[in-house]
């Protein structure tokens, strides 16, 4: 019988809801790691029991969890006693070891001046779509790393820093790798997106990459119109049958590009805002897309206190509201940019969390919704796993 | 023997209840029982210091003997009630943030 697992990151834990097809009666497990912060857990195509985790705490800093069971156990790879011995006994790394190559360098910090680079934590978890084993970690700040071995050890790809990252710049909410996209038809090809510095791209599997940020507008960011880093870009989104047609919710404007990030170009159209943090790509038709509008930067909460996706299915510019189970009235919550996944069903499901803890659930590609949870506390990231 | 007390969520993260109690050769200091604490459960590291520079994370203190030495060189010997194992080194997140 097939299966939906939402995997769902909040401040203080990550819980696990299931249901069958129907999506219609939800079990809610958690919370797993309470009372830490759960950047983003998400599961391996290549095996669907392999899940990661970003534990993170301002406390005690960075983990790495790990699922072998579908988030049933979970183990932090790599450090047990006898997987951190090399066979001469000197130490090896550990799951939750994330250091820059080399020297790492300065960026450009919130006066101007240089400033070193300076790990935090890990905002976003991609697993190879091929091997289980193999993953991408977004870290703040910004870098993106890999791991081969299932999570025991991690090392940063190098050359994303070296696209302009002297010019890279945090924003209010840091500066990090919180997007990261693997090309289903093209191995070697990633796009990363950072905020504050925009989206890159690499075409060797992640040895060189390139800024692709032609065509954004920033003016009261970047003076510069044809500033090549440095735009504040919230999430990309693609769908996996056409890998060159990317979707961005920026700071402000919602954009498109149909070739790879050659050339951007806005199609916020009528939306009420086009401030926002998700986008997302309906999982059987590529021009429909969603996202949630936020009235501004100062104000981070839906326009007139009604909490509205905006579905287009025209690839953007002509966008519909869809509000029907949604709170329509004193609803401030928030929805931070990796807080929104389809699933695979057929009708498509989308789903959302709420800095207010409520997790809502579409099983019909946006018309209606229904909240899974209410009281969860404030939603990071959702992820979902479809199972046959 | 040097007992050790972890807070909640690093007990939790090194899946164990009640202190620790470890074995450190001398000289006995805050960097022998981190070392020490650290090889029993490598699921702390980088969780109570640095990786790479070993620096004490800035929310992390240090207690023996109704003593502050978080600001102590981490070579700093510890008290002789921690070494004979009558007091416990106290490891703790400190009160910060909401």
């Amino acid at each position: 019988m097939s299966k939906i697992r939402v995997l769902v990151g909040t401040k203080k834990g990550a819980f696990i809801l299931t249901a069958d097809g129907k999506r219609r009666n939800w079990t809610v497990s958690g919370p797993h790691f309470a009372g830490w912060e759960i950047y983003h857990v998400k599961g391996s195509v290549a095996d669907p029991n392999r899940i990661y985790a970003s534990q993170s705490s301002g406390w005690f800093g960075q983990i790495i969890q790990r699922s072998d069971d579908g988030g049933q156990t979970w183990n932090t790879p790599g450090s047990a006693s006898e997987e951190l011995k090399s066979p001469e006994g000197f130490p090896r790394g550990e799951s939750n070891k994330f250091v820059y190559d080399g020297d790492a360098g300065t960026h450009k910090w919130y006066d101007g001046t240089q400033h070193p680079w300076e790990f935090k934590r890990i905002w976003h978890l991609e697993p190879s779509l091929t091997d289980p084993d193999t993953a991408y970690a977004g870290a703040e700040d910004a870098a993106i790393f890999k791991t081969t071995d299932g999570g025991k050890t991690w090392k940063e790809l190098p050359g994303l820093r070296k696209a302009k990252g002297q010019l890279w710049q945090p924003g209010a909410g840091g500066m990090a790798v919180h997007t990261i996209l693997l090309d289903r038809k093209n191995a070697c090809r990633i796009y990363v997106a950072i905020s504050a510095a925009g989206a890159f791209r690499t075409d060797d599997g992640g040895a060189t990459w390139k800024p692709i940020n032609r065509g954004l507008k920033s003016p009261f960011q970047l003076p510069d119109p044809d500033a090549e880093v440095g735009h504040c870009v919230h999430r990309i989104a693609m769908h996996p049958s056409r890998p060159d047609v990317l979707y961005m919710q920026k700071h402000w404007d919602v954009m498109r590009t149909n070739d790879a990030g050659g050339e951007w170009t806005e199609v916020s159209g009528n939306l009420p805002s086009d401030f926002g943090f998700p986008i997302d790509v309906h999982a059987h038709e590529p021009e429909t897309i969603f996202v949630v509008p936020i009235k501004s930067d100062a104000e981070h909460f839906p326009p007139d206190g009604k909490l509205r996706v905006y579905r287009s299915k025209t690839g953007g510019n002509e966008w519909e509201p869809l509000t029907r189970g949604l709170p329509q009235q004193d609803c401030y919550v928030n929805v931070l940019r990796d807080a929104m996944a389809v699933d695979s069903f057929d009708p498509c499901g989308i789903y959302f969390g709420t800095t207010g803890g409520q997790v809502y659930a579409s099983a019909n590609g946006g018309d209606t919704w229904n909240p899974i949870v209410r009281d969860l506390p404030a939603v990071l990231s959702v992820e979902t796993q479809t199972l046959s | 023997m040097i007992r050790v007390e972890l807070p909640f969520h690093l007990r939790n993260l090194a899946r164990l209840s009640g202190e620790v109690e470890l074995e450190v050769s001398e000289p006995i200091t805050i960097s022998a029982v981190l070392a020490a604490l650290e090889e029993r459960y490598p699921v702390l590291r980088g969780t109570i210091r640095d990786h790479g520079t070993l620096k004490r994370r800035p929310f992390i203190r240090f207690f023996a003997c109704k003593e502050d030495l978080s600001l102590e060189p981490l070579e700093t010997p510890l008290p002789g009630a921690v070494v004979d194992g009558s007091e416990p080194f106290l490891i703790i997140g400190a009160l910060a943030g909401g």
